[in-house]
């Protein structure tokens, strides 16, 4: 086992260098540092010197991979490769376009994004598997065929749709809660509680109707035949049979996500005013910060990366059969 | 010729896409096992109907992806080479130039005869007052709105109801006949059998789905002509014009990303899975490192990329159009690199499979080359994870457009989209009173789309799916 989670950490090395390479050519090479300091400065009447001014300000006056001038290792290293690039491997993100730290930045607006995410996450799998347990119960009746309806209508609707609308009704008409917001501590629940409303609502057609053909198919199974031929209740059949061994497929399913709930959602909080990473993001890209950016893919990647790690060591831990070698 | 013919780098790959699916129709048409799927498709209520709100959608991109230039008025007698003026219309443009060109001041609401603003407003006598001045075009030919309004809505509405009736009588009639011939019978009996569903195509959906569009269509016209039946915007254009013109955005996202990453994925899916060894490993990588990269945040630094680059390179975009075109085919571009993977992974699966199957082991062991047994044995045995895959994926990615465009790193500005739509509509919910009709148009008409295409891929799904078969 861990041999294994060993030698899964090796082959990330490959794939995070791999996405660091391809940043390195979407930020210096398809675009020259020059380009960028015209874009921060204005586009028309930039002089030379002010270009070289923001380049040497924000560490982009050198060469990209090979410095001839330095002598010894820092012929490598002092290169926008290394500074701004290699860098991160240590997760080491330096400063922002506008001279803030990026890795304080991040530890700080974790905490709101994980704080809308968390809960989503969890009463969204909780309403879910229970709705699609209660279609699976009717199955093949009108409440069946009603709530397939319904889950494919609320599918198709844009996850914009639920925001905007959250926010007229619950906010505007019913003044239930704060239309956008945020504050520190405890105190923020009351901006939390119509983000993680919109966001379970937003998530039922997708995940139920995704738990239920999962329970559809284990409720066509033999064990299920076995279990009611031995006159086990349908509620039984249902609760101890299909639901624990769907189980499965949910857990890892769920896993795969769990590292980038640190990520946040980009639309949710830049609509609610949340100050997570996934508003940082948003902020980012429009500011074209592209210091960001790059820190927050070298982030997502990590993440990512652990994820798949996490789904499979969570399957020997839930399927006794799956052996890792 | 009155009209030049523009085509522009999406119009061209939308007519590749039609090109080749004419070509696999016809492909399908004279295979059976081809046949049969398709043939379960339209034989399914929810398939027909749905088909028919697609092609609806599909008929008024079309369209709208004809660009042409209208020729200038010159003199009679000059001898000089005719010239085109600058702005590239589509002919949806052209059909419905009556909307494009009825603006407004500013906002008015749905079927409104004032704007929604009050403005100063001189009065004959001299003096002046604050008040909602009349629109230039809604309701202008009504001489007191507050009275004649309701009943000239109902009037046109009705006319237009007719119309649509008549329209689609004549064109249920064309089909019925055109059935009645192939079927070789009386177009009574048709009728007949039609109505009692003895048909294997549910025509009776069919039929009803399209009077339904026909007369909503005819009803739409006929009011649009008279009054901006879902409001204008902020700066007063026509919000149904906008939603139809979106219309060629959605639909392009949707097909063009998948007819983009479809050569890739299906290259490299099926190289992997066949070849096995390191071909394997480096085609795993790809798309693992691919898919390790958040989507948007990939697609937003490529869309900074090509900010960068126009505005470095402003002089190579003769018009808005153009930038705005290239804009939304650079967008499919990098929706594509961020979808392919998916499909990879599933056809790499099936190719792995596929490989020890007894009649691909027969070919390789009889000598056959590499491509042949790809072409001949592969492929068409993954072709239809490509079509689910394809189906499934074009909801997503017309909802996906909208989000990335609210984000600023979706299509250009000036382009009309939901996304746009819906971005620009935020600040009108923020309104005293609400400003809810372009909010309400992007939702219908989005919402109607999505929904189709959603049914119908699990129409599709079930049709194709072999592990499907024979429940």
């Amino acid at each position: 086992m861990t041999a294994y989670i060993l030698r899964r950490l090796l082959y990330a090395v490959p794939i995070l260098i791999g996405v660091n390479l391809l940043t390195f050519v979407l930020f210096f090479v398809v675009n020259s540092p020059d380009d960028m300091a015209r874009m921060h400065l204005g586009e028309k009447r930039v002089t030379e010197e002010a270009v070289q001014g923001w380049k040497a300000a924000h560490g982009y006056d050198r060469p990209l991979l090979y410095n001839a001038e330095a002598s010894g290792m820092a012929r490598l290293t002092e290169t926008i490769f290394f500074e701004k690039s290699a860098r991160l491997f240590a997760f080491q993100f330096g400063s922002s376009d506008d001279g803030r730290d990026i890795g304080y930045d991040i530890s700080q607006r974790m905490w709101p994004s994980l704080a809308i995410a968390v809960p989503v996450l969890l009463v969204g799998l909780a309403f879910n598997i229970s709705y699609a347990l209660f279609i699976v119960f009717f199955r093949a009746t009108y409440v069946d065929i009603g709530s397939v309806v319904l889950l494919v209508a609320m599918l198709s609707i844009s996850s914009l749709f639920y925001i905007i609308g959250g926010q007229f009704l619950l906010s505007k008409v019913f003044h239930l809660a704060p239309i956008s917001g945020y504050d520190t501590g405890l105190h923020a629940w009351k901006f939390l509680i119509l983000p993680v409303i919109v966001g379970v609502i937003g998530g039922i057609g997708a995940g139920t109707r995704w738990y239920r053909t999962l329970f559809l198919e284990e409720v066509g199974k033999d064990y299920v035949r076995t279990a009611r031929a031995k006159g086990l209740s349908e509620r039984l059949v249902l609760f101890r049979h299909v639901l624990g061994n769907a189980l499965i497929p949910i857990l890892t399913g769920v896993v795969v996500v769990l590292p980038l709930l640190f990520m946040g959602s980009l639309i949710t909080e830049s609509f609610f005013g949340i100050p997570g990473l996934g508003s940082y993001t948003i902020d980012a890209i429009s500011n074209q910060d592209f210091a960001i950016v790059r820190a927050m893919v070298f982030l997502g990647a990590v993440l990512y990366i652990l994820g798949l790690i996490l789904t499979d060591i969570s399957y020997t831990l839930v399927d006794p059969r799956v052996r890792l070698q | 010729m009155p009209l030049m013919p523009v085509v522009l780098w999406t119009d061209a790959l939308v007519f590749l896409l039609i090109a080749l699916g004419l070509l696999f129709g016809l492909y399908a048409a004279r295979h059976e096992h081809l046949r049969a799927p398709w043939r379960r498709v339209v034989q399914s209520r929810v398939g027909v109907a749905m088909l028919v709100v697609l092609s609806a959608y599909g008929m008024v991109g079309l369209l709208d992806t004809v660009h042409v230039r209208l020729k200038l008025d010159t003199p009679a007698d000059s001898s000089a080479a005719p010239q085109y003026a600058p702005e590239i219309l589509s002919l949806l443009d052209l059909a419905l130039s009556g909307l494009r060109e009825r603006q407004e001041k500013t906002y008015s609401a749905p079927f409104a005869t004032h704007l929604f603003v009050k403005e100063a407003i001189e009065q004959p006598d001299g003096s002046v007052i604050r008040d909602f001045p009349r629109l230039e075009h809604g309701g202008s030919h009504l001489a007191d709105p507050a009275t004649q309004r309701g009943a000239d809505i109902l009037f046109t509405a009705m006319l237009g109801m007719l119309k649509g009736l008549v329209f689609w009588v004549l064109t249920a009639f064309a089909i019925l006949w055109l059935i009645a011939r192939r079927r070789g019978e009386l177009m009574e009996q048709t009728w007949t059998a039609i109505r009692a569903g003895r048909t294997p195509i549910p025509w009776l959906t069919a039929l009803s789905m399209l009077g339904l569009l026909l007369i909503l269509g005819f009803v739409a016209g006929e009011l649009a002509a008279r009054y901006h039946i879902l409001g204008t915007d902020k700066v007063g254009e026509d919000v149904f014009f906008q939603t139809l013109k979106s219309i060629r955005t959605g639909l392009l996202i949707g097909t063009l990303t998948t007819l983009v990453m479809l050569p890739a994925a299906i290259l490299l899916g099926i190289a992997a899975g066949y070849f096995r060894g390191w071909v394997d490993d480096v085609i795993q990588y790809l798309y693992t490192t691919l898919n390790a990269i958040p989507g948007v945040l990939l697609i937003a630094a490529a869309i900074l990329m090509l900010q960068v680059y126009m505005s470095n390179h402003a002089e190579d975009f003769t018009s808005l159009v153009e930038r705005a075109d290239l804009r939304l085919l650079f967008l499919c571009l990098i929706l594509g690199v961020t979808s392919w993977t998916g499909l990879c992974r599933l056809l790499r699966g099936e190719a792995l499979k596929l490989r020890e199957v007894d009649y691909v082991q027969a070919a390789s062991a009889l000598g056959v080359g590499h491509a042949t047994i790809i072409g001949r044995h592969i492929l068409p045995n993954v072709m239809h994870i490509v079509l689910i895959t394809l189906v499934l994926d074009f909801s997503g990615l017309v909802l996906a457009e909208a989000v990335l465009s609210y984000v600023n790193i979706g299509v250009d500005p000036t382009m009309n989209s939901w996304g746009n739509m819906i971005n620009s509509a935020r600040l009108e919910l923020a309104r005293d009173p609400v400003v809810w009709w372009s909010l309400t148009a992007a939702f219908v008409f989005m919402f109607t789309l999505v929904l189709a295409a959603n049914l119908f891929a699990d129409v599709v799904r079930d049709a194709f799916d072999p592990r499907l078969r024979g429940i």
